[in-house]
């Protein structure tokens, strides 16, 4: 078995687009979309949903304000101010809070009791394409990472289950917890990126933390004709980091049209792009 | 007045905003620009505007060091971290840090005093000036998961230099305005980036991508009590559900700019908008009073 991450580094630069017209081309493959903050893919492969499942994870803190007699020692101890004490009342800052439960553990009144955090919802469903696993964190909740791991155990266990050999998946933007949650373990990192200075300057960084987990990856350069001199920069940087870009697609309206119509554009369109994206899933697969 | 420049998809030109407001705004006298880039895992802003940087300092978290005399395995650290940072086999005692939110509770509760702290560093916070904008930036290290702490340390390095300002020019006051660029998505490091915002830019793009993403950003900004309004980018492409949306939600549109190729090569190149085409001027100025009109609505 073996599993594929489309990452970028910077946002927008076409991993959903190039994730769903992958999943059209594949063959025996299960999907996963790992960008649990605004997941997209789903738009693209119009899932039926077959199981919706909570997600719980981390603690958060609730007060018992009989209990509380705002003696103030939370509220000093807490490195995250999250709590707010005001006479007569104390007031927890669930945003703020990381659910360290230190607060909980130093209260002498016993005020303050750790609960359990609902911080999302992952689903399993089924599209034209295969199946698909994809998840919501709730807003402005923490733990992404965690969902991330779980999007890709309950994709590794499908794949398993019906024998397939494939795991394709959407990954999240930037370099932080929910990305390094997406790659560690992954057999390919598929980077795509775009010729301008802050595709460039993401890009390096992103192949930087697969190179720092030990993850393989290759580059796709999108819109490649915006800026030839920046594209072949990115060509000498992969070059020199033994990287290899494995294709380029044009500056293109008709991915917009097909994004509009919400289908995978090699599904849309019979034209370059669809070529381009065609033969850049030859060398992948 | 602080004002976060977000949105929920990545791409859609929250930085070509953020840093063509702030140079816009800069270009008046009355004037005193601030310029945070949040976006810390990628940043991008400094492409653009180019600060000379002045200072770079270290940002660290603390992480538990353990003294081996004084420990007796007891394991109430581990049991007690709520991020299994610690882990305590018979008399070994394992400490991981990338796990580690320095939050303490492992050093407080302690029975034998044997925990102190140690600074680990994260990423860096970097301080400079492109022309008269101040600007404030940091950097995820490589491999690190959590960008909160930098986020943290930007916008507490920005109120420092607030309050020495307002204090110095009590005569002359200038308008002050923070801009923040965001980082994309809808968690934590987008949360603590635009907490504390008076107002929030949402930059989008007329596509069920678009629309999605502008969905959840909303639903932010509406939990955390901060007005805002929508850019629209490449308002003449895609279809019209981001307008009609907006419209059906009494979300303002506050400026809408057409795709244009021209842009986008400049954009590659790290140039500004309003350098490339002074007709760009006014459209930022205009945003920048559409803006002050939602807040004073959203105000009373």
């Amino acid at each position: 078995m073996k599993e594929i991450i489309v990452i970028s580094g910077k946002g927008g630069t076409g991993k959903t687009v190039i994730t769903a017209s992958m999943a059209a081309l594949a063959k025996n493959k299960v999907m996963g979309d790992c960008d649990v903050d605004a997941s997209n893919l789903y738009l693209l492969l119009h899932p039926e949903v077959k199981e919706k499942h909570d997600f719980y994870a981390g603690l958060i803190p609730a007060l018992d304000s009989m209990k509380c007699n705002q003696c103030g020692l939370c509220q000093e101890l807490c490195r995250f101010d999250a709590i707010k004490i005001f006479p007569g009342q104390t007031i927890i800052d669930h945003v703020s809070c990381e659910g360290c439960s230190l607060c909980a553990q130093v209260c002498p009144q016993q005020a303050i009791q750790m609960k359990e955090n609902h911080c999302g919802e992952w689903y399993i469903s089924e599209t034209k394409y295969g199946p698909l696993v994809y998840a919501k964190l709730g807003i402005a909740e923490e733990n992404s990472g965690k969902l991330v791991t779980l999007v890709r155990q309950k994709a590794e266990e499908i794949a398993r289950k019906r024998d397939l050999e494939l795991i394709i998946i959407d990954g999240p933007p930037g370099i932080g917890c929910p990305l390094i949650a997406s790659i560690s373990g992954a057999n390919l990192a598929v980077v795509v990126t775009e010729p301008t200075l802050s595709g460039i300057h993401d890009l390096e960084r992103v192949i930087k933390v697969t190179q720092h987990f030990g993850v393989r990856s290759v580059v796709i350069i999108n819109k490649f004709d915006l800026n030839l001199e920046n594209t072949s920069q990115i060509e000498n940087y992969c070059i020199t980091h033994n990287i290899e870009v494995i294709g380029k697609m044009h500056f293109d309206n008709i991915i917009t049209e097909a994004l509009v119509q919400r289908l995978p554009v090699v599904e849309y369109s019979d034209n370059k792009i669809t070529k381009e994206i065609k033969a850049i899933w030859q060398k992948i697969s | 007045m602080i004002i976060s420049v977000a949105s929920g998809k990545g791409g859609t030109g929250k930085t070509t905003i953020a840093v063509n407001l702030a140079l816009v705004l800069a270009g008046e006298q009355e004037n005193d620009v601030r310029f945070l880039d949040c976006d810390v895992e990628e940043p991008n802003a400094h492409l653009f505007l180019k600060p000379l940087i002045k200072k770079r300092e270290s940002i660290e978290i603390p992480i538990p060091k353990i003294d081996q005399k004084k420990c007796n395995y007891c394991g109430k650290c581990a049991q007690i971290c709520a991020y299994n940072a610690m882990v305590v086999i018979k008399n070994r005692i394992l400490v991981f840090p990338e796990l580690c939110h320095g939050c303490g509770a492992c050093t407080f509760f302690c029975p034998q005093k044997a925990i102190t702290e140690q600074g680990r560093e994260i990423g860096i916070l970097e301080e400079g000036e492109s022309g008269t904008i101040s600007f404030i930036g940091g950097q995820l290290n490589i491999g690190e998961p959590m960008a909160s702490p930098i986020i943290r340390k930007i916008k507490k390095k920005s109120k420092e230099k607030y309050n020495i300002r307002t204090n110095e020019d009590m005569k002359i006051r200038k308008q002050e305005i923070i801009l923040i660029d965001v980082p994309p998505g809808t968690s934590c490091p987008v949360i603590e980036s635009v907490k504390g915002s008076d107002y929030a830019i949402l930059v989008t793009e007329p596509t069920p991508f678009g629309l999605h993403d502008l969905i959840l950003a909303v639903e932010v900004l509406q939990k955390l009590q901060i007005p805002y309004g929508v850019v629209l980018n490449k308002c003449d492409v895609g279809n019209r559900q981001v307008e009609e949306y907006c419209k059906n939600n009494d979300v303002p549109i506050l400026l809408s700019l057409p795709l244009d190729k021209d842009i986008a090569i400049a954009y590659s190149r790290g140039m500004p908008i309003v350098s490339l085409d002074h007709s760009y001027e006014q459209k930022f100025i205009q945003l920048f009073q559409n803006i002050i009109k939602q807040f004073k609505i959203s105000s009373w």
